[in-house]
């Protein structure tokens, strides 16, 4: 192996505390994908336009590509895996599956965590408002209209429960 | 419970593998772990043309983690070259290609030299201390640059590919009583599919063996294997290729490409799985790129607005070498087929160049050719019909085939059965009041904005048949098979040569063998892109999962039911035809009665056959296949409406509404059906719009990022609206016509259309996508003969 200069980092990725080395340069994305295995972070442009690399830190949503994974050191981390097993995004993720708001799925966990985040503050939002809110979430298959069914669907089923 | 309800096909099944890929665990490539592997990474060549003086590689190889640093020579010991040609087409030319450039790169981003490491980041230090002592060439970017400049292969003696010419009729005669002729010169920017998942291969070498089992994201696993076993020199039998989840694919993953060759060459020189990613830039500057036309055409119209001839010359850039194995002459030689397909037209001429460039190789994406043929021809309709005065909706009406008219031998040479032009253009108006919106439009104009209306209509080749490659000499195969088999438990598993990258054609051959075999969808399971594991087949490409992939799996799920018939019967001692299969139950066919599950018949024709008369041999696992034997092409249609405004000052486009109405045949899933048709449709509006990949005129690369290279966004996109006709293809059992293509096909014709009939009453038009601010104000400009700058500022002052 190369003689990559290493760091310590501490955080706490989906409620567990994770304690590795890794290199200076790795990105968040990378050491989420590669170190830890969670591979439903997915790396699509590398340059913070796309939005498939979306994941929680410190309860705002993030571009994981564009942080280096020492940049994480103490802070909570959460992505599509343990937004999953808490059961937050189980609306969302059930009105994906039934208005199929995804194809190829490489874009879902993001556009998930970032509509998650909508839901976390807007009530009830406008159709205008989803497609603002995940403007900045590339999906190549769908052309957007049944991820906005979804979003909305999931945001009155929401309202409907309280 | 009633046939009726029970029936799945024409259901909006939820796709099974969605649920995987909403909780996070999708398993594309790069997901999948592979001990030991190394990281390959390319050096590319900087330069559009240039020769390979000296490599220094020393340095390189000196990194701590650096496995292997290969030139091309060192790659090229290890496979044949290839060469994109297509036998159909009489005398055209391709030259050799290899995974990895030796003494000259063609193209900026040609690989050059190999890197493969312990990480990527390791890889990517080590292409930064590669040296290449380069002597720049002169390079060729525009396609009448190549046309005219020396030829970039000297064996190839110049810089045409194929030169082609379709003619039917008497064109001289057909213009010269013409009432009218309109003509134009359109230009198309290159684009590209933009996988979100870019590019990715791992492939595991086996020395012992002489196997190698590559996972790759690609569309045609069978093909693959065909490929890697001939050109590296493996028994075919001993190659396997599997295509995981794909996020992404629209042709870019349909063909040979040399980096991903050279990875499975890494494998083989190193002993160690190899893992190529690539990252965006590099997807920018060598996936799979298309639509780089220049077409000047004419049509020629009576005074009734009937049309009397059209012409076209397509001059078509394809990059530095055709694409293999397809080869790159299949959008070119759509256009010809294509272009007015929907309109009887007696007098045609086309001719088609292909011309070598130096930039990255053109191929196959979405919907080849037709999104060119569409905006050409439907934007010569409406100039024809501006320029006679009558509404170009009448005009599309008067000369479109009639619906029920038999095969249709068109001026294209191709022939078109079962259109249904008139339903689907009366399908489309049905929701959209024509007057209204010109009504509306008019009171825009008074207040000095612009709005416009676009129409569409299309032919599509949708699902390709054997002459078409059978042809061609290429390891491509029309046909597809699907392997259905009765597991001892009763449940139903496909292995399907059909693959899927999000359309859903695994639902639907679930749903559809769940109605042939007689069970319950959720009681059948489907498997599928791998070339071990499923019969050979196409994969996925052409609009072909529905028309050729389930066809060959109902008639696989009939045949197996027959066989569970055959069974029962033999068990209950009544012949087969007294009985019938429903959600996995064989109940008599006068009474209804249920007589024994297909369970019970599973286990005894798995596990108890000493219960079956003596000489009975069960046959559960059956494999049956399906190809479009005779017709080159299936056709079915469809028609795109849009509206759009612009702002005058800007020259910003939006988009207003857009509505499709397309004849996919039966309807399988309904769902399913409606977003691949809204995801084709955002595709072509990024063309129609955004999208266009920049080069220099010496091919030098200006869009690398996404910054650069605009996708649709969820802001920029309206809903899309889609209606159906809904004609079964006669030629096949199910009748069920493809669809994935339909969206891209007439989508930027129909915005085109609209920006155009937005800005007749300014005397402007525009004829070049994608219809970006620049050129819609440079043509208000030149209209006005005021300059666009002054225009703006007028604008803005009042």
């Amino acid at each position: 192996m190369s003689s990559e200069a290493e760091i310590l980092v501490r955080l706490t990725v989906n409620g567990a505390v994770v304690a590795r080395h890794v290199p200076v340069r790795r990105s968040l994305a990378d050491f989420l994908r590669h170190d830890l295995g969670l591979t439903g972070t997915h790396v699509g442009c590398e340059h913070g336009v796309c939005g498939a690399c979306t994941i929680r830190l410190d309860g705002e949503i993030v571009r994981s590509c564009l942080l280096l994974a020492a940049q994480a050191d103490g802070a909570a981390v959460e992505t599509v895996e343990g937004l999953t097993e808490s059961g937050e995004i189980a609306a969302l993720q059930q009105a994906f599956l039934a208005r199929n708001a995804l194809q190829c799925g490489f874009c879902t966990p993001g556009m998930l965590v970032t509509a998650a985040d909508l839901l976390r503050t807007t009530t009830t939002p406008t159709r205008e408002e989803i497609r603002g809110a995940i403007s900045a979430n590339y999906c190549r298959c769908t052309g957007y209209h049944a991820i906005v069914d979804a979003i909305e669907t999931a945001a009155t089923s929401r309202t409907g429960d309280r | 419970m009633s046939a009726a309800t029970d029936q799945e096909v024409g259901r909006s099944r939820v796709r099974p593998r969605a649920r995987r890929l909403v909780a996070g665990r999708g398993r594309y490539t790069d997901d999948i772990a592979a001990p030991r592997a190394v990281h390959v990474a390319f050096y590319r060549s900087p330069h559009p043309h240039a020769r390979i003086k000296a490599l220094e590689l020393s340095a390189a190889r000196a990194i701590p983690g650096v496995v292997l640093v290969a030139s091309g020579a060192d790659i090229a010991r290890h496979c044949k070259p290839f060469a994109g040609v297509h036998r159909l087409f009489i005398g055209m030319k391709a030259a050799d290609q290899l995974p990895v450039a030796v003494d000259r790169a063609c193209w900026q981003g040609e690989p050059v030299v190999v890197v493969a490491a312990e990480t990527r980041a390791i890889a990517e230090d080590a292409l930064d201390l590669i040296e290449v002592d380069w002597e720049p060439l002169e390079g060729f970017g525009t396609p009448e640059g190549a046309l005219a400049g020396p030829a970039i292969h000297e064996q190839l003696g110049d810089n045409i590919g194929f030169d082609g010419i379709t003619t039917t009729g008497d064109v001289a005669t057909a213009i010269a009583g013409a009432a009218v002729v309109v003509e134009d010169t359109f230009r198309f920017g290159r684009h590209t599919g933009v996988c979100l998942e870019a590019r990715s291969i791992l492939a595991v070498y086996d020395p012992q063996e002489q196997s190698l089992v590559v996972h790759e994201s690609h569309q045609c696993p069978a093909q693959q294997q065909a490929i890697f076993a001939d050109l590296m020199g493996l028994p075919e039998h001993r190659v396997r290729v599997i295509c995981p989840d794909v996020g992404g694919a629209f042709g870019i993953k349909q063909q040979l490409y040399g980096d991903e060759l050279a990875t499975c060459i890494v494998a083989k020189m190193t002993g160690r799985p190899a893992l190529f990613v690539a990252d965006r830039v590099e997807s920018f500057a060598s996936d799979i790129h298309a639509r780089e036309h220049v077409v000047k055409a004419r049509m020629a119209f009576a005074h009734d607005g009937s049309i009397l001839a059209l012409t076209l010359d397509d001059l078509f850039a394809v990059g530095a070498y055709s694409q293999y194995p397809r080869s790159s002459i299949g959008e070119a030689s759509h256009v010809a087929r294509l272009t007015g397909a929907p309109y009887r037209i007696p007098a045609y001429q086309a001719r088609v160049r292909m011309v070598y460039q130096n930039k990255p190789p053109v191929g196959h994406y979405r919907a080849v050719g037709h999104p060119i043929a569409c905006a050409v021809g439907e934007s010569l309709i409406d100039q024809g019909a501006r320029a006679l005065g009558l509404d170009p909706i009448a005009v599309r009406r008067l000369n479109q085939i009639r619906d029920g008219s038999g095969p249709h031998a068109s001026h294209g040479a191709a022939v078109l059965e079962g259109l249904t032009l008139d339903a689907c253009l009366d399908r489309l108006l049905a929701g959209f009041d024509v007057t209204d919106f010109r009504r509306e439009q008019a009171a825009a104009r008074q207040r000095g904005s612009l709005l416009g209306l676009g129409i569409a209509s299309f032919v599509e080749l949708a699902g390709t048949g054997a002459p078409y490659y059978g042809e061609s000499g290429a390891p491509v195969t029309a046909q597809e098979a699907c392997l259905v088999r009765l597991e001892p438990s009763g449940h139903v598993r496909c292995q399907a040569s059909a693959t899927d990258q999000g359309q859903g054609t695994d639902t639907a051959i679930g749903q559809a063998v769940a109605d042939a075999v007689g069970v319950a969808f959720d009681d059948v399971e489907v498997v599928s892109g791998d070339s071990a594991a499923c019969p050979p087949g196409g994969g996925a490409w052409a609009s072909r999962g529905a028309s050729a992939g389930v066809e060959a799996a109902v008639r696989a799920g009939r045949a197996l039911r027959a066989e569970i018939l055959r069974l029962a019967g033999l068990i209950l001692q009544r012949k087969p035809e007294q009985m019938y299969v429903r959600r996995g139950v064989i109940r008599d066919a006068v009474t209804g009665a249920e007589l024994i599950t297909i369970r019970e018949v599973a286990v005894i024709g798995h596990y108890r056959q000493h219960l079956l008369p003596p000489g009975t041999q069960p046959d559960l696992s059956l494999v049956r296949s399906y190809v479009p034997q005779n017709q080159a092409f299936l056709t079915t249609n469809g028609i795109q409406l849009a509206t759009v405004s612009i702002d005058p000052g800007l020259g910003e486009v939006r988009l207003l509404r857009h509505r499709v109405a397309h004849d996919s045949g039966t309807v399988i899933n309904p769902q399913l059906l409606d977003e691949q048709i809204r995801g084709g449709v955002v595709q072509g509006l990024g063309a129609a719009l955004f999208e266009e990949i920049r080069y220099g005129e010496d091919g030098t690369l200006g869009t690398g990022t996404l910054m650069d290279y605009l996708v649709p966004l969820a802001t920029e996109i309206p809903d899309i609206e889609v209606v159906h006709v809904t004609t079964a293809d006669p030629s096949t059992t199910l009748g069920a016509k493809g669809a994935g293509e339909a969206g891209t096909a007439g989508a930027a014709a129909a915005v085109l259309n609209a920006v155009n009939d937005a800005l007749a009453p300014l005397g402007a038009r525009v004829s070049a996508l994608p219809l970006t601010p620049e050129r819609v104000l440079a043509a208000i400009a030149a209209a006005s003969s005021v300059p666009a700058e002054a225009l703006s500022r007028q604008k803005a002052g009042t």
